[in-house]
């Protein structure tokens, strides 16, 4: 008897331990909006990006005065972007905590609007004058896969080489650089390892807890640049064992086996994003690097400002593969601001996303945080063009820019580009076998009928 | 042997019951003693076999994170074990998961804690109370302050490394070139204090006239410690054993935080790994199939120990 009272203390000690797994994150804090005089809004809110920040809070003060009674309620995430796509998911599935206004990534707009998160606004959209600043891209950002509009778009972004013009004068390179193939950005890598020591040659990002920013700051930089594409929009099927995945992931592995990334503990930090902008490149620890056009948005100003960004650093165009037509390529993303199905009081949420998008917030928002415009009017507005240097050059970049492919598997998908590349980069798979765990997983994901072979 | 009814009374030697076997006196009884249960039966029923009852479904389902599949998961039967028991990653997983229990908690917190006991009840009282309070100051840490404790320990501008080069040797990427050696060293810190606690109360419970005896016979003090303690407290420390077993199988806070089950899938343990198919590759059902195997793994951990360490009375 004594032994079967202890099997059972034992089976039920095993349970609960296990237990304690099997629910972790199912309970994530904070109250949802179910008070409808109250909006929360949750959005994320780091070391190098406050910016969103001062705008909502700017947006709060105003609609708060224009609509006494309401109280709008800011719930920034501080956390790096793939822990906020984490927690809100966790928020989003419970009713409870499901937010009421939310900073919504592009590529998650489809996801979760077919997960049920997101309301349609089309009835609210069809009612606000400013809709119609709107360029045709932030539209289609938001659109869901049955048609509907999602989310407003905050802006856009394109992606492209920066490099440090002082570290190449050291080097021996010219400070107009022009890469022309990815055997160029290599080569200029090398150059840099061999002459200036203690220095990162090229920061590409290749780690599962950079998260997006592996897809695509570095990743599909590469893979947009081949002859091959993730997905194929004439027959609506995702490709597998494309000759241009291996390549990306081929290049992944010259950078890391060769030393010419950033060191692995680096690399697979999370927080790496952050550092980049705030501290790698300002203390010229970077030479080139791969990243997005709000970089300069914090350098302009506020705690990480830095006035000598200008002389020192240059941007170019990432080259395609083996230079071919178009020759250069970059991807665009871009967020929006969503409102919840859960939202007790819809329209409310909705004339908040309206006055945190106004033309003088968006003016705000676009500026400081280094945006390329999606409103015209922003756009056109000599206060905009005129606020950053930066800006002629990245929006150059539309002409040959591409954007994920808008499907709801899309996010899942991401995250295994990611386990693919992290593990060439830390050098436990060649660029062969990743590319085969990849296929392998997306069948999984989109199901046999939904991919092709690669011609 | 003498076995506890739950009245309280005991089996032993009791004299044949005369009482009358009328069946539904029987029944009566047994509901009457059944009844003091409910309210602790009808607990566990809804906090644990609830969820467990869930969780097992769950596996059962494609339910995402986010898309389609999050607002209407699909019954999917065992499609998720099968993929798991074909993955590569699973294996693997469940391969570290073992040397992480074997290396930390079987041998590591064990072993250690029963020197660190037994030196502890020679030592001198000072030393024994000091070395105590360090070891203690370990466990009482919250699992997130240990992790994040240990990961500026063994991070690659960390004390480990400072100590190192100090000494004027070369330091190493601990968490990134060896990541399962520092989340094991650094479980079996955090862990040894439980065990030591337990064999402390354990070696405090052995006749010290048995081992004065057998020195009288001619008996070394390892000889006496292996053939005469340690049988004596065999049944703590099974029940050590499988505490500190169980309770290994679940870490997750300190591997996550110490290198997230990276480089690549080098430190993922089952609980790592469950958490990533869930969490960041979004495959809610999928996650849960692997949680649902820990779970049956730490049952089948529990009834070995009890099996082969068999605890019968003496």
């Amino acid at each position: 008897m004594q032994r079967t009272r202890f099997a059972g203390i034992a089976a039920a000690a095993a349970v609960t331990l296990s237990l304690t797994l099997a629910g972790c994150g199912s309970s994530s804090g904070s109250d949802g909006g179910d008070d409808a005089t109250t909006i929360s809004v949750v959005y994320q809110k780091t070391a190098s990006f406050t910016q969103l920040d001062d705008v909502l809070t700017k947006a709060k003060s105003e609609y708060e005065a224009a609509n006494p009674g309401m109280t709008v309620e800011l719930k920034p995430v501080e956390s790096e972007a793939d822990q906020y796509f984490t927690k809100l998911a966790l928020m989003n599935k419970s009713e409870d905590t499901a937010p009421d206004v939310i900073y919504e990534d592009s590529f998650q707009v489809r996801s979760d609007a077919a997960a049920g998160y997101l309301a349609p606004l089309d009835d609210q959209l069809s009612g606000w004058s400013d809709w119609s600043q709107f360029d045709d891209t932030a539209k289609q950002a938001g659109l869901g896969d049955d048609g509907k509009t999602y989310g407003v778009s905050l802006g856009t972004d394109t992606r492209a080489l920066y490099y440090n013009k002082t570290l190449f004068q050291q080097a021996g390179l010219p400070t107009d650089w022009q890469p022309k193939t990815w055997d160029d950005v290599l080569a200029a890598a090398r150059t840099i390892k061999a002459q200036v020591p203690d220095v990162t040659p090229l920061n590409i990002y290749g780690s599962k807890a950079s998260g997006e920013a592996t897809s695509m700051q570095g990743f599909e930089m590469l893979m947009y640049g081949t002859d091959d594409e993730l997905y194929d929009t004439q027959s609506q099927k995702w490709e597998t064992g494309s000759k241009g995945f291996s390549d990306s992931l081929g290049f992944y592995q010259s950078v890391f086996s060769e030393g010419l990334g950033p060191s692995q503990d680096l690399a697979l930090d999370s927080t790496l994003g952050s550092q980049v902008s705030t501290t790698l490149i300002p203390e010229g620890k970077i030479a080139i690097a791969i990243d997005g056009s709000w970089l300069p948005g914090q350098w302009l100003s506020g705690d990480n400002a830095w006035p000598e960004w200008e002389q020192t650093m240059g941007m170019v165009p990432m080259p395609t593969q083996t230079g071919q037509a178009p020759g250069s390529t970059s991807m665009s993303g871009g967020w929006l601001l969503s409102v919840g199905q859960h939202a007790a009081d819809k329209q409310a949420a909705f004339d908040f996303v309206a006055t945190a998008l106004s033309k003088e917030n968006a003016l705000k928002y676009g500026t400081e945080a280094s945006q390329i415009a999606v409103r015209k009017d922003v756009a056109t507005d000599p206060a905009y063009l005129g606020y950053n240097p930066s800006f002629e050059f990245f929006s150059s970049l539309v002409p040959v820019t591409h954007f994920r492919p808008a499907t709801p598997d899309y996010s899942q998908i991401s995250s295994n580009i990611q386990v693919a590349v992290e593990s060439v980069v830390t050098g436990s798979a060649t660029p062969a076998e990743a590319a085969a765990t990849y296929d392998e997983a997306l069948e999984g994901i989109v199901g046999p009928d939904n991919v092709q072979a690669a011609s | 042997m003498a076995t506890l009814e739950l009245d309280g009374s005991t089996s032993q030697g009791r004299v044949p019951d005369t009482r009358p076997r009328g069946t539904a006196k029987e029944a009566a009884r047994t509901a009457g003693r059944l009844l003091p249960l409910t309210p602790a039966i009808a607990l566990m029923g809804v906090f644990l076999a609830g969820p467990i009852g869930y969780a097992l479904y769950g596996s059962l389902t494609n339910a995402a994170l986010s898309g389609y599949r999050a607002a209407n998961p699909e019954f999917v039967g065992i499609d998720n074990y099968t993929r798991l028991l074909t993955s590569g990653d699973f294996w693997h997983a469940a391969w570290l998961t073992l040397l992480f229990v074997g290396l930390s908690a079987v041998v590591g917190q064990n072993v250690l804690g029963m020197f660190l006991a037994v030196v502890q009840n020679h030592a001198p009282k000072p030393v024994a109370n000091v070395v105590g309070a360090l070891v203690v100051g370990a466990w009482v840490m919250p699992e997130i302050v240990a992790a994040f404790a240990l990961y500026a320990f063994f991070a690659s501008d960390g004390t480990l490394n400072a100590g190192l080069e100090a000494v004027g040797l070369a330091p190493a990427s601990w968490l990134i070139d060896t990541p399962m050696l520092a989340v094991i060293l650094a479980n079996v810190w955090r862990g040894t204090a439980f065990s030591m606690l337990v064999f402390n109360a354990a070696l405090a419970e052995v006749p010290p006239e048995i081992g004065e005896a057998a020195q009288i016979d001619g008996a070394t003090a390892l000889q006496r410690f292996f053939r005469i303690t340690l049988p004596m407290v065999r049944r703590a420390i099974s029940t050590n054993m499988m505490l500190t077993t169980l309770q290994t199988l679940g870490t997750f806070t300190l591997i996550f935080v110490m290198t997230s089950g990276g480089p690549g899938n080098r430190s993922t343990t089952l609980p790592v790994l469950a958490f990533q198919e869930a969490f960041k590759l979004a495959q809610i059902g999928y996650g849960t199939a692997i949680a649902v195997v820990t779970l049956a793994v730490g049952a089948l951990f529990a009834v070995l120990y009890v099996r082969v360490l068999k605890p019968e009375v003496d």
